[in-house]
């Protein structure tokens, strides 16, 4: 079997994979970060989004082989050392952008990586259109476009954290 | 079972009661940082991982599976079938009760409907359980699939719902008609809908001797213990499921399924721990769906818009095997007041899988036909849609006569109607444009959902060291039990929210009713309530009877809670702390019962519902025929609102599904092999961030003195009601067209301009 080397929320592992092993089911079944979500298996849904090397991807069509020499973050890796929320995490929380929470994670990771490839601030309709691969059943999707309003003032120093 | 750690910290301060504040959620910390274990989040050592080979056919037989092919795959451990599985206790096709469903757990080897379970291949890695499942490669002898109305024979079911008679019949529908001024009637399709939550069913199941422990998601911790139990044949207090968080539920949590079953037969045969997690296209089949229904109504009025008669037909189905009809007609027995009404339902059996309860089961599917059909005759009087909704405003219940319990109905109109600026509406279609040359139309629907309550148990208690804990094994799929519930405990504690421990979600927790029918928060808060005032009952007998006591005699006065403090009722300045109450009487704490259910005198005197408005612009591409809803303004009055930043979200999401219920979601279902063609979330349509519109929920206070002690009815279906027709309304007013085939599609109104 191949051996991945990765960095997983700034730790090092080297983890024996099938070639056929979703990056997906390595974070949840053999590092046990479990807060990344499978909720459609193709693509779709984006329950699953990472960022590997700072970008966003949907890890359960991205196989653990190609994330070999990668730095991944997750949910479970964005809040500070100290329980600081990252300010995407106290936005959705502040403006209850969640309801089962099910799609959150990856909806907060997609959210980070949309503000982060916008400096300029975004209207609420590029805001609606960024976030298109993200599915929420809840249909929390006000309060999402208002929590990821609120995090782009705060991730690009122009406001204060909520929390 | 393991505490949740929920957040003590608010993320916003707060004063006063606990009830009726705005609180965020409880949970949200735990989700934010991806620290709420959902079912599938489990990993018990020595895991092995279940996956479900499901049939391609919808009908026949399965003459064989390559079980060696799947065996030999390096990992597979077992390959569960007919012919082998472990025995179970039950016939998982007997019914003993309506809310008891047959299940399909490999005990034959018939073919039902697409998607059926056939055989379940266990293996020590997901990776090569799934491939041990395409190894199967089955083999089929295949009969035709009936699939839509016309391929079955149409008959009169013995109830809908649960157990609501298929006809109801007030008045004489026929002379009525005959002697209206104006009639209209129309034909209304809604496709089936499957729940599609985004987490799929998922289980992880570990036996200990004849005791079970199972993580999976239900919105009815006590029925599936029982469920389990029978088809087991073991003490229900063997079992313990665990349940803290669903990923969205929606109807399809409510009963077990299938699949959740097998996974505990999974583990059973290998002797091991086994998840079972259900891929997306598997969740079209086995977990239930909304039954298609082709409606029909007839309407008559007199020519200044009164109507005379209201005649509701649904055509439905089931599956061949079991029953559940889809009460759409039903719909029609509360809203308008007519002198004539019948609603009535009929059905056919199909090959799939039997359909369940979907948010608003009935209650959706014939609001979108009445709310269009009673437009339609509004545009038949010349009348504003509005001005006839009002004209037609029942004062008591139509149906039963009954009067409401309250009804801030007409409030909801005139809050909705301001806000969206509904004066402004041109009475004709087709006459409003925007600056790009989109057709624009405006549309208003009624919205109602009944206000129920199931039977629920808390239990409260108050600690030595005056902190309280209450334990109800009540449900959050999203809604907001964590905090709502907590927030109800707090109150009948006479505590804080922060001084309070909040224990649910679990089956060895008092069972608190099921998380359906909008009657949660009613059923558990009021089972909460009960309990905490059951406790400081105690408490204030230890307090009054003792003449140590500041509240030594004040038996007959009375006492309060309020802050952790017992407070004489006629003499505030005497009262005693919770904690030197127990600490005198020696006691490590106190605790109180309670129960939640409808009141029968209640019942039978009143009509009890929550109702809203909503008021729906939609603009239309006039040569592409793209639809899009630009507004939606929804007012909606329901009792007393326990948090109403969670009842917010509720409406908004419920507002969504009827965007999405008017212009998205159809299960294309293919005539030859009867399965779901678009079995996945990309042809699946449900609505993204992009296809919602700027959306208002308007809070109308409503104080309802009957429903229940604590005035609460029900928030999660209503908002899909009244929502689909407002758009369904509005694309009409938009182009002049009557759309009667849901979810309009661009296909429909392309080339409307000509």
């Amino acid at each position: 079997m191949p051996q991945v080397s990765l960095t997983v929320n700034g730790k090092r592992h080297t983890v024996e994979v099938e070639t056929r092993t979703l990056l997906v089911e390595l974070l949840r079944e053999k590092l046990g970060l479990t807060g990344t979500h499978v909720g459609c298996d193709t693509s779709q849904c984006g329950a699953c989004v990472v960022h590997v090397d700072g970008t966003s991807v949907k890890s359960c069509t991205f196989l653990a082989v190609q994330a070999d020499g990668a730095s991944v973050t997750t949910i479970e890796g964005l809040a500070a050392a100290d329980g600081t929320l990252h300010p995407m995490q106290a936005a959705f929380r502040e403006h209850h952008a969640l309801q089962c929470g099910f799609c959150t994670p990856g909806m907060v990771m997609s959210a980070i990586d949309l503000v982060n490839s916008h400096k300029e601030r975004m209207s609420e309709a590029e805001i609606r259109h960024g976030l298109e691969g993200n599915l929420c059943r809840c249909t929390g999707y006000h309060n999402i476009v208002k929590a990821v309003a609120a995090a782009q003032e705060v991730m690009h120093g122009r406001a204060q954290a909520a929390e | 079972m393991a505490e949740i750690a929920l957040s003590t910290a608010p993320a916003h301060l707060r004063h006063g009661s606990n009830s009726g504040q705005p609180l965020t959620r409880r949970d949200g910390l735990l989700k934010v940082t991806g620290a709420a274990r959902f079912a599938a989040d489990h990993h018990p050592p020595g895991l092995l991982h279940a996956v479900i080979a499901a049939s391609t056919i919808a009908r026949g037989r399965v003459v064989s599976l390559d079980l060696a092919a799947a065996m030999a795959h390096p990992g597979v451990v077992a390959v569960m079938t007919p012919a082998h599985k472990p025995p179970l206790a039950a016939d998982p096709d007997a019914k003993t009760n309506p809310f008891m469903f047959r299940l399909d757990l490999l005990q034959n080897d018939r073919v039902r409907y697409a998607g059926q379970p056939i055989a379940v291949v266990i293996a020590e890695t997901l990776e090569a359980a799934t491939e041990g499942a395409a190894l199967l490669a089955p083999r089929y002898q295949r009969e035709p699939a009936r699939v839509g109305f016309e391929d079955a024979t149409v008959f009169t079911p013995p109830a809908v719902g649960v157990g609501s008679p298929a006809e109801v019949v007030v008045g004489d529908v026929a002379a009525e008609l005959a002697a209206a001024r104006l009639r209209i009637e129309a034909t209304y399709e809604t496709p089936a809908q499957y729940h599609n939550p985004i987490e799929p069913h998922a289980i992880v199941a570990a036996w200990d001797g004849e005791k079970l422990s199972v993580d999976t998601p239900s919105q009815g911790l006590a029925m599936a213990r029982a469920r389990i139990a029978g088809l087991f044949g073991i003490p229900a207090e063997n079992i313990e499921i665990r349940s803290p968080f669903l990923g969205g539920g929606f109807g399809c949590k409510g009963m077990l399924s299938g699949p959740q079953v097998l996974g505990i037969m999974a583990a059973r045969l290998v002797g091991w721990p086994v998840k079972l997690v259900l891929r997306r296209e598997q969740m079209f089949g086995p977990v239930g769906h909304r039954a298609p229904s082709r409606q029909t109504l007839r309407l008559g009025a007199e020519a200044g818009g009164r109507l005379r008669a209201l005649d509701h037909h649904t055509l439905t189905a089931s599956s061949t095997f079991d029953d559940f009809f889809e009460p759409a007609s039903n719909a029609s027995h509360t809203l308008y007041a007519s002198p004539a009404l019948r609603s009535a339902h009929e059905a056919v059996r199909l090959d799939t899988g039997t359909p369940l309860f979907m948010r608003a089961p009935g209650e959706a599917t014939g609001s979108i036909a009445l709310e269009s059909a009673i437009d339609e005759m509004a545009a038949a009087c010349a009348m504003d849609p509005l001005a006839f909704r009002l004209e037609n405003y029942a004062e008591v219940e139509p149906i039963s006569g009954k009067p409401f319990s309250s009804k801030a109905l007409r409030e909801c109109y005139a809050r909705g109607a301001e806000r969206f600026g509904w004066t402004a509406r041109p009475l004709a279609p087709g006459a409003m444009r925007d600056e790009a040359g989109l057709l624009v139309g405006w549309g208003v629907g009624t919205a109602t959902f009944p206000a129920l309550m199931f039977q629920g148990q808390a239990r409260a208690v108050i600690r030595a060291d005056g902190t309280g804990l209450i334990e109800c094994g009540a449900q959050d799929m999203g809604q907001g039990a964590w905090t709502a519930l907590a927030q109800i405990g707090a109150d009948g504690l006479g505590l804080d929210l922060e001084q309070v421990e909040f224990r649910a979600g679990s089956s060895d927790l008092p069972d608190a009713g099921i998380a359906g029918g909008s009657a949660h928060t009613a059923t558990a808060g009021m089972a909460i309530h009960a309990a905490g005032a059951d406790a400081i009952g105690r408490l204030a007998a230890l307090a009054t009877g003792d003449e140590r006591s500041a509240l030594f005699g004040a038996g007959n006065a009375g006492v309060i809670a309020r802050a952790g403090r017992l407070y004489r009722r006629d003499d505030e300045t005497r009262s005693e702390r919770y904690a030197d109450i127990l600490a005198r009487a020696g006691l490590f704490e106190i605790d109180g019962r309670g129960s939640g259910a409808a009141d029968p005198v209640a019942l039978a005197r009143y009509a009890m519902h929550a109702h809203g408005a909503v008021f729906a612009e939609v603009k239309i591409d006039p040569e592409f025929g793209q639809i899009r809803v630009s507004r939606l303004v929804g007012a909606f009055a329901a009792g007393r609102l326990v948090n109403p930043r969670l009842v917010r979200s509720q409406y908004y999401g419920g507002m969504i599904w009827g965007v999405s219920f008017a212009l998205h979601e159809r299960a294309v279902v293919d005539p030859r092999s009867g399965r779901v063609m678009n079995a996945n979330l990309a042809e699946y349509r449900v609505p993204v961030n992009a296809d919602v519109p700027s959306l208002e929920a308007i809070l109308v206070e409503e104080e309802d003195p009957h429903v229940n002690a604590l005035g609460i009815k029900g928030v999660g279906e209503i908002a899909i009601t009244g929502s689909a027709g407002a758009i369904a309304n509005a694309i009409w007013h938009a182009t002049g067209r009557r759309l009667r085939r849901f979810p309009v599609t661009l296909e429909q109104v392309a080339g409307v301009a000509g």
